[in-house]
C-alpha cells in the first residue's frame, strides 16, 4: 500500500494534486460543459499527452525535443488510417472510378491501396502500431544522436528538422497522406459511429483515463531509481557515466516512452476530432506542446495538463475575439516564461500557493477546534 | 534521368545550378550571421529568419519611398536599402540582445525558447504593420534581365549581382573576424570567456556587438532575398530551418565550411528540384543531410579538439 | 605490444596519445600492485590527469596498452571500464548538488545499472546497510538527508570517494582528493586513503607534498608526459632531475 502511495502518487502532497486533476477533469468539466466544449477539452487534453512526455524528456532528462508533432502526428495518422479504411469500403465508395481505397487515393489517380495502408485495416495491428511504430522511430533517432553524446541545442534543431521532412513529405505526398487537408471524414470504428455525442462523451474519458494513466506511469518512473539517474545526469553526466551507467540507454528510453505518451495522444485526438491534419505535426504545434509544458512547469506532470489547457483555453478565447492579439500574447508568454518564470504555474504555486491554502486553513480553523497551525507545504512533488 | 540528351543535362544543371546560386547567397549570408552568433555565445537565434524578413521588408520600404517621392533615384536606392537594411536589423539585435538574450546565457534551451517567442512577436509586427500579403519593392531595371551565353543557357542578373554582394559580405565578414583588433576580442571570448574578461575586454560588449553584427548580415540577406522572391510575415520561418542545417552540416566554428555547406544545400536542392517535385526536392535534401549528421554529428568541417 | 599476463592490478605499456600531434602522454610504462597506495605527482601539464583520463576511458589512447586485471581496458567503454572495477574521482567534487547525502551513494550502488534495472531497483537492507557503512566510513553518517549541494567543500570530496567505494573498486583514482581542505580535514583523509587502500589499489595525483608524504607507498613524478623518477618518497626527493624540473622551484 505505502509502495503504491509513493511510487505512483508521490506522497501526500502528489495524491492531493492528483485527485484535483481527476476531479476537475472527470466530474468538473463534465457537468459545467455542453457537448461542444466537452469535447473542445478532450482534445486540448490530447495536447496533454505531448507536454507530459515533455516534463520527462526536457524537464527531467534536460533534452529538449522541438519534434514531439512527429510522435503525436505518427499516433494520430495510425488510428486516421485505420479509421479511413474502415470508412472507405467498397459500399461506401461506390461511385470513386476505384472503389474501396480512401477517397483523397482516387482524387490523385492512385489505383490500387498502398502497400503500408494494408496492415492498417486490422485494428489489433492499428493499436500495436499506435504504441509501437512511435517508439521505434525514436529509437532509431535516440541511439543515433545519444550513441554520440549529441544533446542540447543540436538534439533539439535535428528533431525540428525532422518534423519539418515529415510534414513535408505529408503534404507532398498527397496520393498516400490526403495532403494538407489531411484525413478527413472519418465515421465509424469497428462500425460505431464516432461523431456522435454520446461516442465523445465516451472518449473524452477514455482519454480523461489514459491519460491519468499516463502520469501514474511516469510518476513511477520519477519515483525510481531510474528518475534520480536522470535528475543526476542533467546535473552530472560524466559522473553517472563513470559511475558505471550507460548513459545513452537511459535517455534513449525516455526518449521512446514520451514518444509513445505523444502518440497515444495523438491517436485520440483523431478520434476525438476525427481527423488528422499535417498542421499537427510540424514546427509551430511542436514547439507549442513544449511552450503547454513550460507554462505549466516543466518539473510537474500535473502542472504540464494544467498549462496546456490554460494555454488553449486562452488561445481559443482571443483567436474568436481578438485574432491579432493572441501571437504577441503567445510570443510575450514564451519569453516571460523563461525569463521570469522558469517554473511555470506549478513554480508559482510552490511559491505563493501557501497563501490560498492559508487562508483556507484559517477559515476551516475558525469552525475547528484551534489545533496546530502547520504550514501547509503544497509543493506539488510529481 | 532518362529521356535527357547530355546537352540538355549540362544545359538543366547549369541553368539549375544559376538559379541556386540565389539561393546560396541568402542562405550562407543567413548561416554567417548564424554561426557567428552561436560560434561566440552558444545561442540560437530562433528569430534569425525575422531579422532576415526585418531587411527585406526595410527594403521595401525604401523602395515605396523612393517611389512615392524622388522617382528618379529608383535606379540607386537598392545600394542604399542593402546598407539601411544592415543597421536596422543590426538596430533590432542589439536592443534584443540588451532585453533578452544576456539575461539567458548558460541556458541555451531557454534562449531557443525566448528567441522563439520574439520571432512570434516579429512576425505579428510584421502583419500589423506590412499586411498578410506579400510584398515586393520595386527593383531597379539593372537587376533585371539575364545574360545568354548560349541558347539554352540563361543566367538571370539578379542572381550575379546577389552572388556578388554575398562575396563581398563573407569577405568583410573573414576581415572582421580574423584581421581585426575586434575579431581578436571575440575568438578570445569564444575559447576563454573568463580570461578574456581578465584581461581586460568588455566580453558583455563584445557579445552584444556580435549579436548585433549577426543580425544586421541577416538584415542584408533580406535585403538580397527582395530580389529573387516576394516577402511575407512568414518568410523568415521558411528558412530558417535550412540555415540551421547549413551552419551544423557545416561545424559551426568554420567558415569555409559554412560557405561549402551552404553551396552544396542550395545547389542539391535546387537540381533536385527540376527533376522532382519541390517538396520532395526538399525531403531528400533534409534527409540526406539529418543522416549524414546522426553519422557525424560535429559536421563535414569541424576541427578537432581535445576535450 | 606485449600481451604476456601480469601479476599486477595495472599494467600500462608505451601508452601514448597525441593531440594534434601534441604528445601528451609519450610511451609511458607503469606498474601497480595490489595493496599499493600510489601518488603520482608533476608539474602542470605533465599529463597526470590525462593517464587518470586515458585509463577509465575518458580519452582514447594512440597506442599502447593499459592492462586491468589482465583485462585490455583500451578498447572499452567507459561504463564497461567502471563495471570492470575502475573508480574515478575528478579533480573538482563531482557530486549531484540536488540529490541528499543518501541518494547520491543510492546512485552510485552497483545494483540497476541497466534501463529496466533502475525501474525496479529497490532500497532494500542490504543497500541500505552498505549505504550506511560507506557513510561511516566516509564521516558523513550524520548528513544522510542533506542536500548535497550545501556540504561542505571537504566534505563533497568525501561524498565522492564514498560514491566510489560503494562500488567495491579494485583500483581508486583519485585526482586531488584534498584540494580545498582545511588541515583537519587533511588528517582524516590520510587516514581514509590509508585505510581504504587494502585490499585494493589506489592511484592519487596530488600536489601537497606533506601529505604525499603522509599516504604514498611509492611516488612517481611525470613530466612532459614521461616518467622521470619513480620510487619511495625518499628516494624521489632526492633525485636530482626532480629537484630540477618540479621540486627546486
Amino acid at each position: 500500500m505505502s509502495f503504491a502511495y509513493d511510487k505512483l502518487m508521490g506522497g501526500k502532497n502528489g495524491l492531493t494534486g492528483f485527485i484535483i486533476l481527476a476531479i476537475l477533469i472527470l466530474i468538473v468539466f463534465p457537468l459545467l460543459l455542453d457537448s461542444f466544449r466537452l469535447n473542445l477539452v478532450g482534445k486540448y487534453l490530447t495536447y496533454a499527452f505531448a507536454a507530459v512526455s515533455l516534463v520527462l524528456l526536457w524537464g527531467y532528462g534536460g533534452t529538449l525535443s522541438l519534434g514531439q508533432g512527429i510522435f503525436f502526428g505518427l499516433g494520430g495518422y495510425a488510428m486516421a488510417m485505420f479509421l479511413k479504411l474502415e470508412a472507405s469500403s467498397p459500399e461506401n465508395t461506390a461511385i470513386q472510378s476505384t472503389p474501396g481505397i480512401p477517397d483523397f487515393m482516387d482524387w490523385n489517380q492512385l489505383t490500387e491501396l498502398p502497400w503500408f495502408w494494408e496492415p492498417f485495416s486490422s485494428f489489433t495491428f492499428t493499436l500495436v502500431a499506435i504504441l509501437v511504430i512511435p517508439a521505434l522511430f525514436a529509437y532509431i533517432i535516440g541511439s543515433a544522436m545519444f550513441k554520440r553524446r549529441v544533446g542540447g541545442v543540436y538534439f533539439a534543431i535535428i528533431t525540428q528538422v525532422i518534423a519539418v521532412i515529415l510534414t513535408v513529405l505529408i503534404v507532398g505526398q498527397q496520393g498516400f497522406t490526403g495532403g494538407i487537408n489531411g484525413i478527413t471524414d472519418l465515421r465509424t470504428l469497428n462500425g460505431w459511429d464516432i461523431t456522435s455525442d454520446s461516442a465523445k462523451n465516451i472518449f473524452y474519458y477514455v482519454n480523461c483515463f489514459l491519460l491519468l494513466g499516463v502520469i501514474i506511469a511516469s510518476r513511477y518512473i520519477l519515483t525510481s531509481k531510474f528518475g534520480r539517474l536522470l535528475l543526476a545526469m542533467r546535473d552530472k553526466e560524466d559522473r553517472v557515466r563513470f559511475s558505471g551507467y550507460d548513459v545513452a540507454n537511459f535517455k534513449i528510453f525516455i526518449f521512446c516512452f514520451a514518444a509513445t505518451i505523444s502518440a497515444i495522444g495523438g491517436a485520440m485526438f483523431t478520434l476525438q476530432v476525427g481527423f488528422m491534419s499535417p498542421s499537427f505535426v510540424g514546427i509551430v504545434p511542436s514547439i507549442e506542446m513544449v511552450i503547454f509544458a513550460a507554462v505549466g512547469g516543466r518539473m510537474s506532470l500535473i502542472g504540464a495538463v494544467y498549462g496546456t489547457l490554460l494555454i488553449n483555453f486562452g488561445k481559443t478565447a482571443f483567436s474568436e475575439s481578438f485574432p491579432e492579439l493572441w501571437l504577441f500574447l503567445m510570443g510575450g508568454l514564451f519569453i516571460a516564461v523563461v525569463m521570469f518564470f522558469p517554473n511555470g504555474l506549478a513554480g508559482l504555486w510552490q511559491d505563493y500557493g501557501h497563501y490560498i491554502t492559508d487562508r483556507f486553513k484559517s477559515v476551516k480553523n475558525l469552525f475547528v477546534k484551534p489545533a496546530s497551525a502547520t504550514k501547509a507545504t503544497t509543493v506539488e512533488n510529481s | 534521368m532518362g529521356g535527357y540528351t547530355y546537352n540538355e543535362l549540362g544545359a538543366i544543371f547549369a541553368m539549375q545550378g544559376f538559379a541556386g546560386i540565389s539561393l546560396f547567397s541568402v542562405l550562407l549570408l543567413m548561416a554567417l550571421g548564424l554561426a557567428i552568433i552561436f560560434g561566440q555565445m552558444g545561442v540560437i537565434n530562433m528569430a534569425h529568419g525575422e531579422f532576415m524578413a526585418v531587411g527585406a521588408y526595410t527594403t521595401y520600404f525604401l523602395s515605396t519611398l523612393t517611389e512615392t517621392y524622388f522617382p528618379g533615384f529608383m535606379p540607386y536606392y537598392f545600394l542604399f536599402a542593402i546598407v539601411l537594411a544592415f543597421f536596422v536589423a543590426g538596430a533590432l539585435g542589439y536592443f534584443a540582445e540588451y532585453a533578452l538574450i544576456r539575461h539567458l546565457y548558460k541556458r541555451p534551451l531557454d534562449t531557443l525558447l525566448a528567441t522563439w517567442g520574439l520571432s512570434l512577436i516579429m512576425q505579428q509586427t510584421f502583419r500589423s504593420v506590412f499586411g498578410a500579403r506579400e510584398v515586393s519593392p520595386g527593383l531597379p531595371d539593372w537587376l533585371l534581365g539575364s545574360y545568354q551565353p548560349t541558347e539554352m543557357i540563361d543566367i538571370p542578373l539578379n542572381g550575379m549581382f546577389v552572388l556578388a554582394l554575398t562575396g563581398l559580405v563573407t569577405f568583410g565578414v573573414f576581415y572582421l573576424m580574423f584581421k581585426s583588433s575586434w575579431g581578436l576580442h571575440v575568438r578570445a571570448t569564444t575559447q576563454n570567456r573568463l580570461m578574456s574578461g581578465a584581461v581586460g575586454i568588455n566580453t558583455k560588449k563584445v557579445d552584444r556587438y556580435t549579436f548585433a553584427l549577426g543580425c544586421g548580415i541577416a538584415g542584408i540577406a533580406g535585403a538580397a532575398f527582395t530580389t529573387i522572391a516576394s516577402t511575407g510575415p512568414t518568410t523568415g520561418t521558411l528558412y530558417i530551418v535550412d540555415t540551421f542545417m547549413v551552419v551544423v552540416f557545416g561545424g559551426a566554428a568554420s567558415l569555409l565550411g559554412t560557405i561549402a555547406s551552404a553551396f552544396s544545400i542550395a545547389q542539391a536542392q535546387s537540381i533536385l528540384e527540376f527533376f522532382i517535385s519541390g517538396s520532395m526536392a526538399k525531403v531528400f535534401t533534409l534527409l540526406t543531410l539529418v543522416i549524414i549528421l546522426m553519422f557525424k554529428p560535429e559536421g563535414l568541417f569541424a576541427s578537432k579538439v581535445r576535450r | 605490444m606485449l600481451t604476456n599476463n601480469t601479476d599486477y592490478t595495472l599494467a600500462i605499456e608505451d601508452l601514448t596519445v597525441s593531440f594534434d600531434g601534441f604528445k601528451a602522454v609519450d610511451n609511458l610504462n607503469f606498474y601497480l600492485d595490489k595493496n599499493e597506495l600510489h601518488v603520482v605527482i608533476g608539474p602542470n601539464g605533465a599529463g597526470k590527469t590525462t593517464v587518470l583520463d586515458l585509463i577509465c576511458g575518458k580519452t582514447k589512447s594512440t597506442s599502447g596498452s593499459i592492462k586491468f586485471l589482465n583485462k585490455e581496458l583500451t578498447k572499452l567503454s567507459e561504463h564497461a571500464i567502471v563495471r570492470e572495477g575502475v573508480g574515478r574521482k575528478f579533480q573538482t567534487p563531482s557530486i549531484y548538488e540536488n540529490l541528499t547525502v543518501l541518494e547520491n551513494l543510492e546512485v552510485s550502488y552497483p545494483r540497476g545499472r541497466g534501463v529496466f534495472g533502475s525501474l525496479l531497483f529497490k532500497r532494500d537492507q542490504a543497500v541500505m546497510e552498505k549505504i550506511y557503512d560507506i557513510a561511516q566510513q566516509i564521516m558523513l553518517d550524520e548528513e544522510m538527508h542533506t542536500e548535497a549541494g550545501v556540504l561542505s567543500h571537504g566534505q563533497k570530496q568525501w561524498l565522492e570517494i564514498g560514491m566510489l567505494l560503494i562500488q567495491d573498486p579494485q583500483l581508486l583514482m583519485l585526482d586531488e582528493p584534498v584540494a580545498g581542505m582545511s588541515v583537519k580535514e587533511r588528517e582524516q583523509t590520510a587516514e581514509l586513503l590509508n585505510k581504504i587502500c587494502q585490499g585494493r589499489s589506489v592511484l592519487v595525483i596530488e600536489h601537497d607534498m606533506e601529505f604525499v608524504e603522509r599516504i604514498a607507498h611509492k611516488v612517481t613524478v611525470l613530466h612532459q608526459g614521461k616518467i622521470l623518477a619513480a620510487g619511495d618518497m625518499e628516494t624521489v626527493q632526492k633525485d636530482p632531475k626532480v629537484v630540477e624540473v618540479y621540486l627546486g622551484h
